[in-house]
C-alpha cells in the first residue's frame, strides 16, 4: 500500500486530505468528527475581526438533475468569538495530536495578526493559513482578496506574519486575479512556507426568474459571492500548474477547488500539489467521502507503482506547455467502435452542425461513418458520445517530422521571410 | 403528496390504480434528463404518429411542460391516452437506444402522459378552428380514429359532426382498454378536451344503413345527402363465436362484451368465482386480469404453446403477477352445464412446425382421448372481434378485404365520398394507429374537398 502520510512544509498529517477552511471546520465538534471519519487535517474556519452574516447565504448551479455542479456563498469568516475558537482548537489538538490543525487567519493590523498567532501557537496548532482570498465582504474592508490581488500588500502582510510565527505558514491565494504566479511569488518573497489555492471565484450563480432577483436572495437583493465546487476544478488545476511550473517558485502547494473524488485529488497532485483541501464536497455529502478518497488514491498510487504523493506530484504539470511548443504535425482522427455504438447519432449532429462536417450517416445502419479525410481530430464527437470509449482518437502516421508554429508556413513571420527573399 | 413509503400509515390499495402512475414534476424532470436527445431519434420512427419525442422530453426537462404538450398534440391529439395505453415496449420505448447499453429505456409513455395531463387539466388550448371552408364532414364513430379525424378536420376549417352509437364517446378508450391504464374519467376528460376545439359529437346515435332516421338513429343515406364527405371510424364488432356447443349457456361472455360491461359500470360487476378465458390475445389477458383483480380464480387456456401467444410479453407477465394461471396446448370442445356454466371440456393438442409455415403459426393437432374438464362458473371467450361486415356492406361500392375496408394512400375508400381509418381498416391494432389514421385521413379528406380550390 502506498504511503499517504504527509509532511507538507513541515505540517504532518496521516493523509493529504484536509478540510478546507469553511463551514465544515466551524467548530471543534465538527473537526473531531471529521478526524474520526478519517480526515488528515483541518484548516479552521477563518479567524479574524468580528463580522455578522446574512441569510440566505448559498447558491448553487445544477446540471440537469445533478445538484451542486457549482456552489457559491456570501458568507464571511467565523461568526464565533476568538476565545471559543481557540479553546476548541486546543481540545481538538489534545484529542488528536497526530492530525493537522491549521489556523486560518485574516486581520487588519500587524498587532492583531501577531496577537492571534501567539494565541494559536499556545494551544498547539500545527500551522497557519493566511486568508488572502475571500472575494466578498472582507475585501471591501481591505482584507481577503484585496490583499491577494495586490502582490506588494500580500508580501508585506506575509512578512508581518513570518516575524511572529514559529509554525509553518501557508498563504491562500485568490483566483480573482489575472496572473496567479505574481501573488504566489509575492508570498514566497514575504517568507511563506507554502501556498494553497484556489479560494472562491467571483460569481452570481443564477437568477430567480419569477422574482427577477439574483441568488442567493437576501430580502430581494443579492451580492456577488464566491464560486466553488466541481465546476471550478478546471480553473484551479490550471492555476496550480502555472505556479508549480514557474521556474522561480519553490514552495509546496496545497490544492483546492472542486475536489470530490480520488480522481480529482490525483489530478491536483499530478499538477503539483502535495496536500489537498476540500470544502463543498463535504458540505454536500458529509465527512464519510474521505474513506473513498483515501482508498481510491492509494489504489491509484499502487497501480502506478508510485510510493508516495511527493513522487507523483507535478508529473502532469511538466507536460503543460505553451501552445507554440505543440507539434502541429501530430494527427489523430476519430474512430467509432461499432460494437459499442448505440446509434444515438449525437456524434453525427455535433460534427455536422457544430464542427467540421466529418461524420456521415450510414445508409445501412445507425452507426455513423467517420470521414477520415475530413476529420480534423478535434475530439468533439468523442466528448458527446454517451458510451464510454466508443469513439477513440487514433493516431495517424503522417510520416512528417515535428512542426512547430515558429516554422509553420502560415506563421506571418515566415511569410514575410519568404516575401523578402 | 407524501409518498406512502415515507409514512407509517396503512394505505388501502386501489386494485385498479394506474399501472403507469402519473409522474410528479420532480420524477418527470429526473427521467427527462436521462434522454440523450438523439439525432433522427429511433423512438420517433417507432411511434406511429411520429411525435418529436426528444424535443418534448427536452421541454419537460426545462420545465416547459406546456411546450411539451404542444409538441405531442401537434402530431397526436390523443397523446394523453396514447401515453397511458400504448404498448410502449414494442413501440417508442422498444426503440430507445438505451437498450443497447443494457439500461432501462426512457419512460416515454409516462413522460408523454405527464406533459399532456397538465394541458388537459388546465384546459390549455393549442389549436383553433380553421377559417371555414363551408364544407361539412360526418364522422361515424367517436373512437380514437374518429376523434383524431374530427379534430384535424376542424383545424382545417371544415364543419364536423361525429356520430357514435355509445352513450359516451371515446370508443374503446371508454369501453375497452383496461381501466388500470385509462379510466372512464380519463377518457371523458380527453374527449372533452379534444372536442373543445369546436366539433359536435352526437352520442347515443347509431348510423344505420336501412330503416329511417329517429332520435337515436341516423340513416346513412341522410348523411350522404347532408355532408360533403364521410369518415368511417367504426372499429370492430362483437366477439367472434367459437361455434362450440354451450356458448349460449348463462355465464358465457364474449371478452369485448364483458369488458364493455365492466367499463360501463366502472368495475362494479360480479366477476364470478372461477373463470376460464379462452384465447391468447391481449383482450383475453385484459379480461383475465380484470377478473382476477375483482377476486376471481382465473385460468387462461390457449390452444397453441406460450411461444405463439399473440399477447405482448409484458401483458402476460402482468397477468401472472396478478395470479392468472395459464394452460397451453388445449382447445375447447364443449361448454358443459344444465342452464348455466358448470365447466368446460378441452382436448390436448400437439403442434407441428413444418418448414413451409415458419412464418405463420404452427398447425395444431388434437390428441384423441385426452379430453379433460375444468370446472368453472364463467367462461370468457376471447378469440377476436368480428368485423362490422353487415354495416359496411350497406355502403355502396365499399371494397372490403377480409372484412377490412380497403383504402388508398389518402385513406380514401373505393367509394370516393368515404374515407376510413382505425381498427376498421387494420383489423385491430392500437389506439395510436387509429390516431395516426384519423389525422392522416382528415388530410386526405381536405385534399378531396379542396380539389381545384
Ligand atoms: C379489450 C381491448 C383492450 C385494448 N387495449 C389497448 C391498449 O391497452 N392499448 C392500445 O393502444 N390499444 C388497445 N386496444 C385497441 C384499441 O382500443 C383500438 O385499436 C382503438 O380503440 C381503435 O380505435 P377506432 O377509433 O378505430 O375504434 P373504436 O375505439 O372501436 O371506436 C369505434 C367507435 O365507433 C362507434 N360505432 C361503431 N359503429 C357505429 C355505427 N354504426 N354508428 C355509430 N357509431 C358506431 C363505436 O360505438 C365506437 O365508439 C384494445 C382493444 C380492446 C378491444
Ligand atoms: C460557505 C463557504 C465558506 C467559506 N469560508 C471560507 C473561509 O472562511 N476562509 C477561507 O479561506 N475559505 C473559505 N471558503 C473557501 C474554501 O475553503 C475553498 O477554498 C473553496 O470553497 C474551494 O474548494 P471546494 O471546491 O472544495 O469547496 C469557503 C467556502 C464556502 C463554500
Ligand atoms: S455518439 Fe457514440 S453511440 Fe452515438 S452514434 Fe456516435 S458513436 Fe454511436
Ligand atoms: S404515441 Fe405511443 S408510441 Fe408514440 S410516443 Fe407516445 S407513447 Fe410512444
Ligand atoms: S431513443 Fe431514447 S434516448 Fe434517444 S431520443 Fe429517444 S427516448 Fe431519448
Amino acid at each position: 500500500m502506498a504511503d499517504l502520510t504527509t509532511n507538507f512544509a513541515g505540517i504532518k498529517s496521516p493523509n493529504p486530505f484536509w478540510l478546507a477552511s469553511g463551514p465544515p471546520t466551524n467548530t471543534g465538534y465538527q473537526v473531531m468528527n471529521a478526524f474520526r471519519a478519517g480526515w488528515g487535517g483541518a484548516v479552521w474556519k477563518t479567524l479574524g475581526v468580528p463580522i455578522a452574516n446574512v441569510s440566505s447565504r448559498y447558491g448553487a448551479v445544477s446540471y440537469k438533475n445533478n445538484r451542486i455542479m457549482g456552489f457559491n456563498n456570501i458568507e464571511l469568516i467565523t461568526d464565533r468569538s476568538l476565545e471559543v475558537n481557540i479553546r476548541e482548537m486546543k481540545e481538538v489538538k489534545e484529542k488528536f495530536p497526530n492530525h493537522a490543525v491549521i489556523a486560518s487567519l485574516m486581520f487588519e493590523t500587524k498587532e492583531e495578526w501577531h496577537d492571534c498567532i501567539k494565541k494559536c501557537e499556545d494551544v498547539g496548532v500545527d500551522g497557519f493559513e493566511l486568508n488572502f482570498g475571500c472575494p466578498h465582504g472582507m475585501c471591501e474592508r481591505g482584507m481577503g482578496s484585496a490583499v491577494g490581488q495586490n502582490p506588494d500588500v500580500c508580501e508585506k502582510i506575509t512578512s508581518w506574519v513570518m516575524e511572529k510565527a514559529t509554525k509553518p505558514v501557508i498563504v491562500k491565494l485568490t483566483p480573482n486575479i489575472t496572473d496567479i504566479t505574481k501573488a504566489a511569488l509575492a508570498a514566497q518573497r514575504g517568507g511563506a512556507n507554502a501556498v494553497s489555492l484556489i479560494n472562491t471565484i467571483n460569481s452570481v450563480t443564477g437568477i430567480d426568474l419569477d422574482r427577477m432577483e439574483p441568488r442567493p436572495i437576501v430580502d430581494g437583493l443579492s451580492t456577488h459571492g464566491g464560486y466553488c465546487g466541481p465546476a471550478v476544478k478546471p480553473i484551479a488545476l490550471n492555476m496550480v500548474s502555472e505556479i508549480s511550473n514557474h521556474p522561480d517558485f519553490k514552495l509546496p502547494i496545497s490544492g483546492i477547488g472542486g475536489i470530490e473524488t480520488w480522481q480529482d485529488a490525483a489530478e491536483f497532485i499530478l499538477m503539483g500539489a502535495t496536500s489537498l483541501q476540500i470544502c463543498t464536497a463535504v458540505m454536500h455529502y458529509g465527512f464519510k467521502i474521505v474513506i473513498e478518497l483515501k482508498e481510491g488514491l492509494s489504489n491509484y498510487l499502487d497501480s502506478k507503482e508510485v510510493k508516495s504523493i511527493t513522487e507523483l506530484s507535478g508529473k502532469a504539470a511538466r507536460k503543460v506547455k505553451k501552445w507554440e511548443q505543440l507539434d502541429l504535425n501530430y494527427k489523430v482522427i476519430a474512430k467509432i467502435n461499432s460494437d459499442k455504438c448505440i446509434g444515438c447519432q449525437l456524434c453525427y449532429i455535433a460534427c455536422e452542425d457544430g464542427a467540421h462536417q466529418s461524420i456521415a450517416i450510414n445508409p445501412d445502419s445507425r452507426i455513423p461513418i467517420i470521414l477520415k479525410d475530413k476529420c480534423v481530430g478535434c475530439n468533439l464527437c468523442s466528448l458527446v458520445c454517451p458510451v464510454e470509449e466508443c469513439i477513440t482518437m487514433t493516431k495517424i502516421e503522417t510520416g512528417k517530422g515535428k512542426l512547430f508554429w515558429a516554422d509553420h508556413p502560415a506563421n506571418p513571420i515566415n511569410q514575410k521571410a519568404t516575401a523578402s527573399r | 403528496m407524501v409518498h406512502p413509503s415515507l409514512t407509517n400509515k396503512e394505505t388501502t390499495e386501489d386494485k385498479f390504480s394506474k399501472i403507469k402512475p402519473l409522474y410528479n414534476p420532480n420524477e418527470a424532470v429526473i427521467e427527462a434528463s436521462r434522454c440523450l436527445f438523439c439525432h433522427d431519434a429511433p423512438c420517433i420512427t417507432a411511434c406511429p404518429t411520429s411525435i418529436d419525442i426528444p424535443m418534448f422530453i427536452r421541454q419537460i426537462m426545462t420545465k416547459n411542460t406546456k411546450g411539451a404538450a404542444k409538441t405531442i398534440f401537434t402530431q397526436n391529439i390523443l397523446g394523453k391516452s396514447c401515453g397511458d395505453v400504448c404498448p410502449t415496449s414494442v413501440l417508442c420505448e422498444g426503440a430507445c437506444v438505451y437498450h443497447h447499453l443494457n439500461e432501462k429505456p426512457i419512460e416515454i409513455g409516462r413522460l408523454q402522459a405527464y406533459a399532456t395531463n397538465d394541458a388537459i387539466e388546465n384546459n390549455i388550448k393549442f389549436f383553433e378552428k380553421g377559417e371555414t371552408t363551408n364544407k361539412k364532414v360526418a364522422v361515424i364513430g367517436g373512437g380514437p380514429a374518429g376523434l383524431a379525424c374530427a379534430h384535424e378536420l376542424t383545424v382545417l376549417g371544415h364543419a364536423v359532426t361525429v356520430f357514435d352509437a355509445n352513450e359516451k364517446a371515446g370508443g374503446l378508450n371508454t369501453y375497452g382498454v383496461a381501466p388500470y391504464k385509462f379510466s372512464n374519467k380519463d377518457s371523458e376528460k380527453e374527449v372533452k378536451y379534444i372536442s373543445n376545439i369546436g366539433f359536435e359529437i352526437k352520442t347515443s346515435t347509431k348510423v344505420i344503413t336501412e330503416g329511417k332516421s329517429t332520435d337515436n338513429k341516423v340513416l346513412l343515406s341522410d348523411l350522404e345527402k347532408n355532408y360533403d364527405a364521410i369518415f368511417i371510424g367504426t372499429g370492430l364488432g362483437k366477439t367472434k363465436s367459437t361455434g362450440i356447443t354451450g356458448e349460449n349457456l348463462k355465464g358465457v361472455y364474449g371478452a369485448t362484451e364483458f369488458i364493455y360491461d365492466l367499463r360501463k359500470k366502472e368495475q362494479r360487476i360480479d366477476p364470478g368465482k372461477s373463470v376460464v378465458i379462452i384465447g391468447g390475445g391481449n383482450t383475453g389477458i385484459d379480461a383475465a386480469v380484470e377478473s382476477a383483480l375483482l377476486g376471481a380464480e382465473v385460468t387462461m387456456v390457449y390452444r397453441r404453446s406460450e411461444n405463439e401467444l399473440n399477447a405482448y410479453d409484458f401483458e402476460v407477465q402482468h397477468a401472472r403477477e396478478k395470479g392468472v394461471k395459464f394452460l397451453f396446448l388445449s382447445s375447447p370442445v364443449e361448454i358443459v352445464g344444465k342452464d348455466k356454466v358448470e365447466g368446460i371440456k378441452f382436448i390436448k393438442n400437439t403442434i407441428e412446425r413444418t418448414k413451409s409455415n415458419t412464418k405463420s403459426k404452427p398447425e395444431i393437432k388434437p390428441v384423441t382421448g385426452t379430453e379433460f374438464i375444468i370446472n368453472c362458473d364463467r367462461v370468457i371467450i376471447a378469440t377476436g372481434q368480428e368485423k362490422q361486415v353487415n354495416f359496411l356492406n350497406g355502403i355502396q361500392n365499399l371494397k372490403l378485404e377480409a372484412g377490412k375496408i380497403v383504402i388508398n394512400k389518402d385513406f380514401q375508400t373505393s367509394n370516393a365520398k368515404y374515407f376510413a381509418g382505425g381498427d376498421c381498416i387494420n383489423g385491430g391494432k392500437e389506439v395510436v394507429n387509429a390516431a395516426a389514421d384519423g389525422r392522416d385521413a382528415a388530410r386526405g379528406i381536405h385534399k378531396f374537398l379542396m380539389k381545384g380550390k
